[in-house]
């Protein structure tokens, strides 16, 4: 019995092996890169009509990657591939399912081997910021200024406000966001009339509410700390902007000095730090956003910060008595710039096409064929999720979440909306720290000032780092 | 050697040393030129950047943390492991005398579970193990005896801990296996004079089992020790916000995962890749030198 591990390499043996490295150090240190030479960015071109804006090539060849999450892709496979089919018989479409957006698409777009449409979701989505620096991205004004399939003027006029802007990066367009959410605190409607409780307006009445659901025996607020602290954290930045307007929001995605020391943005923290104190059972911390949200149609959760993809993720597991509504935060006092109603309404889902795309025309008419009324109605059919496409829902039958998220924007008006932030994605760091920062805060481990001070000091790092892309946003 | 026989073994061996060369010592070679630059992953062109990515390093608290967590595995992980696989092994083998204690087959077979299960499996089956409310099984446990639900992996300075503790319960199993393969080399002779002699069962595994299983546990602790240098899958599964709370569970090879295909940031993310080499390479060759003894032949 003797275990066999080189007890004493000699001097000659490191060398050799020392040399072995240098020699393949130089031939190999390209394999990651791909070739440096870069293809045309758009590939075979046809005539450019009005029914066909972009000139696709008849024949060319279209794949589509699609972030098979909540939504799965059964919208892509059984309605907008068919669509392109249809309107290119000859075109071959390849669909590529996956959840793995970066790990799947990184090493193509260092290799220069790039899909022509990519779903860009998920946890493991690709950072546009980085892509954009890249030169990697095509920009979609081209897109945007586009007619409408069936249609005439501009496809951007088609779209809910804020949807183009929201897909900013270096001040253009790169970024179609699809889906139309509303972020809010979700409850079961039925069980808070059975209950005879009222969503709350004001910073007392929720704690008042949260002290009755709690004395009836429910849980009375509760959020995935383990995997989705970010829903906590839209909540906290939405009472921010409720207290002194978006521009708070602002500030913060344009990376200002003291933009999260901000006063706002303190009393926000601390306001819902003392919530967390009172009402937040710390095992939440250790929890997925499934076992939550199970929870809550099991009704033991009362008030769930979210958006409103949340019915339709949860559509197998409600009971036919769960009925779906979110209510907007409460104002956090008198003197706050937005009223109550005010809520965070945002497009979200982003589409991206690669620069270097083979078919890059074919790309920008797949998107197309998506905001076109047929694809956006057929999509919130399939999916049931609004799109970014106006009244292209109108008259379906829509879902008690879907209903109760149209109202609290229709309440809200287009002064009441809150901005999206930007930062999410353009500042990963900045982001990861929010997350771990916002569970100390809500579980009680640092004061709102803390927080503040935290999440400016990693602010301050990501200004300073020159390996981040800096983006800024007017509005 | 016969004439034509090197020339016969260098073509058996070309090919496995091309893959090799190709797989193993390729990326790794790209990895060090890699830490130099500040590659974003999506371009063609990483720009040269010296060893700006190392000075970052030296100052960055989060790579220190998870520094800092590897020095704890290091220490605590083969001890605890080696510990209890020894004694385990001891008593399936030697627990009577030269035999083992009754049933012994059956419990090595079982001790050997966790070693068949994926790092993925565990992960899973310790969330639910450790399920921070009543529905865990651990609180489950607890609660029918009237104590609170503890956060066995929510607690900052329990965390860290509770995914030790899972790392052991995986790795005890191969090695008791291991180390009974290596007391049954033992002759049986040395043992029944020790016996004779009126050796206690304590006295037997210190003066006679543990010298003799000398050059195995060796190899365990080096294993263990690089073992210890990972911990990337069950960190993801199981921690807060993959490495929390508040950094309290995060290891390099999560940190790197995070900083390259998150932050986008490769250059940085191979140079922690590199600095994470070299610990381990330390490690192995450090453990070789200080353990080192003379070795016994029984032949």
């Amino acid at each position: 019995m003797s275990a066999a591990l080189p007890q004493k390499p000699t001097r000659r043996d490191v060398l050799r092996g020392l040399g072995i490295v240098a020699l393949t150090v130089t031939p190999l240190s390209a394999c990651a890169f791909g070739s440096s030479d870069s293809p045309s960015s758009s590939g075979p071109t046809g005539a450019v009509t009005p029914e066909n804006p972009f000139g696709v090539a008849a024949d060319a060849p279209l794949e589509v990657v699609i972030f098979k999450g909540g939504l799965g892709d059964e919208y892509a496979t059984g309605l907008h591939e068919p669509m392109y089919k249809k309107e290119f018989p000859n075109a071959a479409i390849k669909h590529v399912p996956t959840q793995q957006i970066a790990q799947t698409l990184q090493p193509r777009f260092a290799g220069g081997d790039v899909p022509d449409v990519v779903a860009n979701s998920g946890t493991d989505l690709m950072d546009t910021g980085v892509l954009q620096d890249a030169g990697q991205l095509l920009e979609l004004t081209k897109l945007f200024d586009a007619p409408p399939i069936g249609g005439s003027g501009k496809l951007r006029d088609t779209l809910l406000p804020g949807t183009v802007e929201s897909g900013l990066v270096g001040g253009k367009p790169y970024v179609l966001n699809y889906i139309f959410t509303a972020y809010g605190l979700w409850y079961d409607a039925e069980l808070f009339k059975a209950k005879g409780w009222q969503p709350a307006t004001t910073l007392e009445e929720l704690d008042a509410l949260l002290g009755k659901i709690k004395a009836a025996g429910l849980q009375p607020y509760a959020y995935p700390g383990k995997n989705a602290a970010y829903y906590q954290y839209w909540m906290i930045l939405i009472s921010a902007a409720k207290i002194a307007g978006n521009q708070v929001l602002l500030d913060i995605d344009n990376l200002k000095d003291g933009a999260w020391t901000a006063p706002a943005v303190k009393q926000a923290a601390e306001a819902w730090a003392a919530i967390g104190k009172k009402y937040l059972d710390p095992s939440f911390e250790g929890l997925t956003h499934t076992e939550v949200q199970t929870a809550q149609n099991q009704g033991r959760v009362g008030l769930y910060p979210c958006g409103s993809w949340l019915e339709n993720e949860q559509k197998d597991q409600t009971p036919a008595t769960f009925k779906y509504a979110v209510a907007a935060t409460p104002s956090i006092s008198a003197s706050d710039k937005l009223p109550y109603g005010s809520i965070r309404a945002a497009a979200g889902e982003g589409y991206i096409v690669p620069a270097k795309a083979k078919n890059a025309p074919g790309g920008l008419e797949y998107l197309r064929i998506m905001l076109s009324r047929e694809g956006a109605r057929g999509f919130t059919e399939k999916t049931g999720n609004l799109t970014v496409v106006k009244g292209a829902a109108d008259g379906l039958p829509l879902s008690p979440g879907n209903k109760s998220a149209a109202e609290a924007q229709a309440k809200a008006g287009d002064s009441g909306i809150i901005t999206y932030s930007l930062f999410e994605n353009w500042y990963k760091e900045l982001e990861t720290e929010l997350r771990s920062q916002t569970n100390a805060l809500m579980f009680g481990r640092i004061t709102g000032e803390q927080f503040c001070a935290n999440m400016q000091r990693k602010a301050d790092a990501v200004k300073a780092d020159p390996a981040v892309p800096k983006q800024n946003r007017a509005s | 050697m016969p004439r034509g026989g090197a020339r016969f073994v260098i073509s058996f061996l070309a090919l496995p040393v091309l893959i090799y060369l190709l797989f193993v010592i390729g990326p790794y070679a790209q990895a060090f030129y890699l830490s130099l630059t500040d590659w974003h992953g999506v371009t063609s062109n990483p720009q040269f950047i010296g060893t700006d990515n190392f000075v970052r390093l030296v100052k960055d608290p989060t790579f220190w943390t998870a520094v800092g967590h590897h020095a704890l595995l290091v220490l605590v992980l083969p001890l605890a492991t080696l510990a209890i696989a020894l004694f385990f092994a001891f008593l399936l083998n030697m627990g009577s005398g030269t035999k083992g204690v009754w049933g012994s087959r059956f419990y090595q077979a079982v001790f050997f579970f966790p070693q068949v299960l994926a790092v993925a499996v565990v992960g899973v089956l310790f969330q639910a193990v450790y399920r921070p409310d009543q529905g865990g099984i651990l609180n489950g446990l607890l609660g029918s005896v009237g104590i609170a639900p503890i956060g066995w992996l929510t607690q900052p300075n329990l965390a860290l801990w509770s995914v030790i503790a899972v790392m052991v319960w995986q790795a005890v199993g191969f090695y008791v296996v291991l180390f009974a393969a290596g007391m049954s080399s033992i002759p049986k002779e040395i043992v029944e004079a020790a016996e004779l002699d009126g050796c206690s069962r304590a006295g037997m595994f210190f003066r006679v089992t543990l010298p003799l299983l000398w050059d195995t546990v060796q190899v365990a602790w080096v294993y263990l020790g690089i073992a210890a240098f990972d911990g990337f899958a069950l960190v993801a599964v199981l921690s807060v916000n993959r490495g929390g709370p508040d950094n309290a569970t995060t290891v390099l090879p999560l940190e790197i995962w995070r900083t390259a295909f998150t932050f986008s940031k490769y250059g940085y993310a191979s140079a922690m890749g590199v600095a994470l080499f070299v610990l381990s390479l330390a490690f192995a060759v450090l453990t070789l030198r200080v353990t080192r003894r003379e070795r016994i032949d029984y032949a």
